[in-house]
C-alpha cells in the first residue's frame, strides 16, 4: 500500500537533496507514513480542542503558570511521569537494551532514584514555599535580584539544551517514521508547542502530557505483553531465549562498555540522581497541585508511572532483541546493525509485532511525546523569563498580572522561534551530549541553591549567587574540555577533561563555594537572611502561608 | 503571619513532628542512596559480582536481579513515606495550625 506514496517520497528527497543539500540518502528515505500521519492529525486536533477550552480558562498569571493550582495529585503524577518519558528515554533506552542489554538498566535506574529523593526530601517544602517557579522557594528569604537572576538562567540554560536536543531527536525521528522532510518535522513540533503553551498555558501542556503518557504507557504495555507472549510469560524465559539470540551472549547480563571507569560511573549516578531534582519543568509541575498534600501525591504516582514504564522498556528491548536479531528486513545484513539506527529497536519491534497499523499507533506516540516534553520545557523556559527575570528582578515584583502573562506569552513565541532556529542550525550535529549537560547543569545549579536554601540556615544571597555561579561554569567548561565535545564535536585528538561526566567535579565545586562563600558573608544582610530562616522553616513544615488553588 | 510563626516555634509539638518527618525523609534517603550507591560501586569495582548467575540452572544475574530491586524498592519506599504521611503527619500538623490560628 505505501508503492506509489514510497515513489512521490523519493521525488521529494531528490527535490530536498537540491535544495538543501540534505544529506539523507535516497535508500534511507521512509515512505510517508498514512497511519501514522492519520494518527497523529487525530492527536493534534484533539490537543488543539483542549488548548482552546483551556484558553478560554487561562486569564491570570496564576492559571498561566500553575493552572490554577487546580491540578489533582493523579493527574499531575501522570503529567511528570509524561514530561520525564521523552521519545529519548522510550526510544534511546529502548535501543541501549537492544545493544548492551544491562547497560539500559543502569541508565532506567538512574533516571528513577531521583524520584524518592524529590519525594523524601523536596516535594513538600518546595510546594509550601514557591508560586510558579522553584527561584520563589529559593528567594524567600534571599534577595530576589540576584537569586532569581541565576536560577533562571540555570533554567534557560537547562531547558534550551534539552530542547535542542529534543528538536532535533524530533526531526529526525519524524523524517524516519512519517517521511517527512526534517526542517519541516522541526517546524510542525515548534509551531503546535508555541500554540498550546501560549494560548493554553500550564492547563493546556498538563493535557497534552496526560494524554501523551496514556498513549505512550499503553503502546508500550501493549508492546511487552506481545513480548512476554512469545516467551510464555515468563521473565526468565525471555532473558534466556535474549542471550540466546544476541551476539554478545551472556555479556548482555553484565556491565558493558558504558560505562568505562570507576569516576565516570559514580559521576554519571550523581547527574542523574541530582539532575533529575533540579529540571525546572519538573519542580514547576509541583505548583499545579493545590496543596503539599496533593505534591505529595503526585510524587508517589509520578514514581509509579516512571518505574512501569522502565521495567517495560526493559522488556521491549529484550524483545527486539528476540525479534530482530537477524531479520533483514529490520537489520542490515553485512553489518547486523539495525535500520535507522538503534533508536528504531522499539519502533521495528511495533512493526513486527502489530503490523503497520501499530507502528503507526507508536510512531505517532513517538510524535506526540516528543510534542509534550517540548512544550513542557518551553513553558518553563518561559516562566524563566517572565516571572523570574521581567516581573520580579526587572520590575521588582511591580508588574500588575496581566502584563506579566503578556509578556510570557511573548516569551513562549520567542522561545518556541528560538527551538525551531537551533533545532534547524543543529541538524546535523551530534547533540547527544545536550541531554546529558542539562541534567550536568541542573544538578550543579538548581539543585544546589534549592537544596541548601531549604536544609542549611547559614546559606546567604552572596553564598547561592557566587557557589551557584562556579557550578555553572564548571559544569560547562568539563562538558566542553571533556570527549564528549572537545573530541566528538570539536574533533580534537585527545581530551583536555578524561571524564564524560562533569557532575562528580561540578556538583561538589557548587557545595563547597556555595558554603565559602556564605559562612565569609558577614554583613547585616546575610544575618538578616539567617534570622529568616525560622519562618521560612516553619511555612515549609507547616504549608501555613502557602499559595492556595484559586477556583474559578 | 510573623505572629504565627513564632506561636508555632514556641509549640513543642512542632518540633516533635518536624523531627519525625526529617527523622523518616532522612532515613529513607539514606536507604535509597546506600541501595544505589552500592549498586553503581559495584558496576565500577566489581562488574564480575553482578555478572555472576543465581544458580547453576537459571540465566538470571546477580546484576539483573540487583537492579530490578533498586526499582521496585523506590516505588515502595516513596509508597511508605506517603503512607506515614497521609496516616500521621497529616493529622498532627493539622492540629498544631489549628492551635496557633484559632485564637489568634
Amino acid at each position: 500500500m505505501h508503492q506509489p506514496l514510497m515513489s512521490s517520497r523519493r521525488i521529494l528527497t531528490a527535490g530536498s537533496l537540491l535544495w538543501t543539500g540534505s544529506a539523507t540518502a535516497a535508500g534511507d528515505a521512509a515512505p510517508i507514513n498514512v497511519v501514522a500521519i492519520g494518527m497523529f492529525l487525530l492527536f493534534a486536533l484533539v490537543t488543539l480542542g483542549i488548548t482552546w477550552w483551556a484558553a478560554r480558562r487561562t486569564r491570570s498569571a496564576h492559571d498561566f503558570y500553575a493552572a490554577g493550582g487546580g491540578i489533582t495529585g493523579f493527574q499531575n503524577g501522570l503529567a511528570i511521569a509524561g514530561d520525564y518519558m521523552s521519545a529519548a528515554s522510550f526510544l534511546g533506552i529502548a535501543g541501549l537494551v537492544y545493544t548492551s542489554g544491562f547497560d539500559g538498566l543502569i541508565y532506567s535506574i538512574g533516571f528513577l532514584v531521583g524520584w524518592p529523593l524529590i519525594m523524601f526530601l523536596l516535594a513538600e517544602r518546595l510546594r509550601n514555599l514557591g508560586r510558579y517557579t522553584f527561584a520563589d522557594a529559593v528567594s524567600f528569604r534571599l534577595q530576589a535580584g540576584p537569586v532569581r537572576s541565576l536560577s533562571a538562567c540555570g533554567t534557560l540554560v537547562v531547558v534550551v539544551f534539552y530542547l535542542i536536543a529534543q528538536m532535533v531527536g524530533a526531526g529526525k525521528l519524524i523524517e524516519v517514521l512519517f517521511g517527512l522532510d526534517y526542517s519541516i518535522a522541526v517546524v510542525v513540533v515548534g509551531v503546535l508547542m508555541i500554540i498550546y503553551v501560549s494560548f493554553g498555558g500550564m492547563l493546556a501542556t498538563t493535557w497534552v502530557q496526560l494524554i501523551k503518557a496514556v498513549l505512550l504507557l499503553t503502546g508500550a504495555s501493549v508492546m511487552a505483553i506481545a513480548v512476554l507472549a512469545l516467551v510464555g510469560f515468563s521473565f526468565e524465559a525471555l532473558i534466556a531465549r535474549a542471550v540466546e539470540r544476541h551476539p554478545l551472549g551472556a555479556r548482555i547480563l553484565a556491565p558493558g562498555p558504558l560505562v568505562a571507569d570507576p569516576v565516570s560511573a559514580v559521576s554519571l549516578g550523581l547527574a542523574l540522581m541530582f539532575g533529575t531534582a533540579g529540571l525546572p519543568h519538573i519542580l514547576m509541575r509541583f505548583f499545579t497541585v493545590p496543596d503539599a498534600r496533593e505534591a505529595r501525591r503526585s510524587v508517589f504516582y509520578a514514581t509509579s508511572f516512571v518505574a512501569y514504564f522502565y521495567l517495560l522498556i526493559f522488556i521491549i528491548g529484550l524483545g527486539a532483541v528476540i525479534v530482530l536479531t537477524g531479520e533483514t528486513r529490520y537489520t542490515d545484513a553485512a553489518t547486523g546493525l539495525l535500520r535507522g539506527g538503534t533508536n528504531m529497536a522499539a519502533i521495528h519491534l511495533a512493526q513486527a509485532v502489530g503490523g503497520d497499523i501499530f507502528l503507526g499507533f507508536i510512531s505517532a506516540v513517538a510524535f506526540a511525546t516528543i510534542l509534550a516534553v517540548v512544550s513542557g520545557l518551553t513553558l518553563s523556559g518561559a516562566s524563566a523569563l517572565s516571572h523570574d527575570l521581567y516581573a520580579s528582578v526587572l520590575r521588582r515584583g511591580d508588574a500588575n498580572p496581566q502584563e506579566e502573562l503578556r509578556v510570557s506569552r511573548m516569551a513562549t513565541i520567542v522561545l518556541g522561534a528560538l527551538a525551531i532556529v537551533l533545532g534547524i542550525q543543529f541538524e546535523a550535529q551530534n547533540v547527544a551530549y545536550m541531554v546529558g549537560l542539562a541534567f550536568a547543569i541542573a544538578a550543579s545549579v538548581n539543585f544546589p541553591i534549592l537544596f541548601l536554601s531549604m536544609y542549611w540556615r547559614g546559606l546567604t544571597t552572596r553564598g547561592a549567587a557566587l557557589g551557584g555561579f562556579m557550578g555553572l561554569v564548571t559544569a560547562v567548561t568539563l562538558m566542553v574540555l571533556g570527549p564528549t565535545v572537545w573530541v566528538d564535536v570539536l574533533k580534537h585528538a585527545a581530551p583536555v577533561f578524561p571524564y564524560k561526566h562533569p557532575a562528580l567535579f561540578s556538583i561538589s565545586v557548587a557545595f563547597v563555594s556555595i558554603w565559602l562563600f556564605s559562612i565569609t558573608d558577614r554583613g547585616p544582610r546575610a544575618q538578616a537572611e539567617r534570622a529568616a530562616f525560622r519562618d521560612q522553616y516553619i511555612r515549609a513544615q507547616t504549608g501555613l502561608g502557602a499559595a492556595g488553588a484559586s477556583r474559578h | 503571619m510573623q505572629h504565627l510563626y513564632e506561636r508555632i516555634d514556641r509549640d513543642p509539638r512542632f518540633h516533635a513532628l518536624a523531627r519525625r518527618r526529617s527523622l523518616l525523609g532522612w532515613g529513607l534517603s539514606a536507604a535509597v542512596l546506600v541501595a544505589y550507591y552500592a549498586f553503581i560501586l559495584a558496576i565500577a569495582f566489581a562488574p564480575g559480582l553482578l555478572a555472576m548467575p543465581l544458580g547453576p540452572d537459571t540465566v538470571l544475574t546477580v546484576g539483573i536481579i540487583a537492579g530490578l530491586a533498586v526499582i521496585v524498592m523506590s516505588v515502595a519506599l516513596t509508597g511508605v513515606y506517603v503512607w506515614r504521611a497521609n496516616r500521621t503527619f497529616d493529622g498532627l500538623n493539622a492540629a498544631i495550625v489549628g492551635d496557633a490560628t484559632r485564637d489568634a
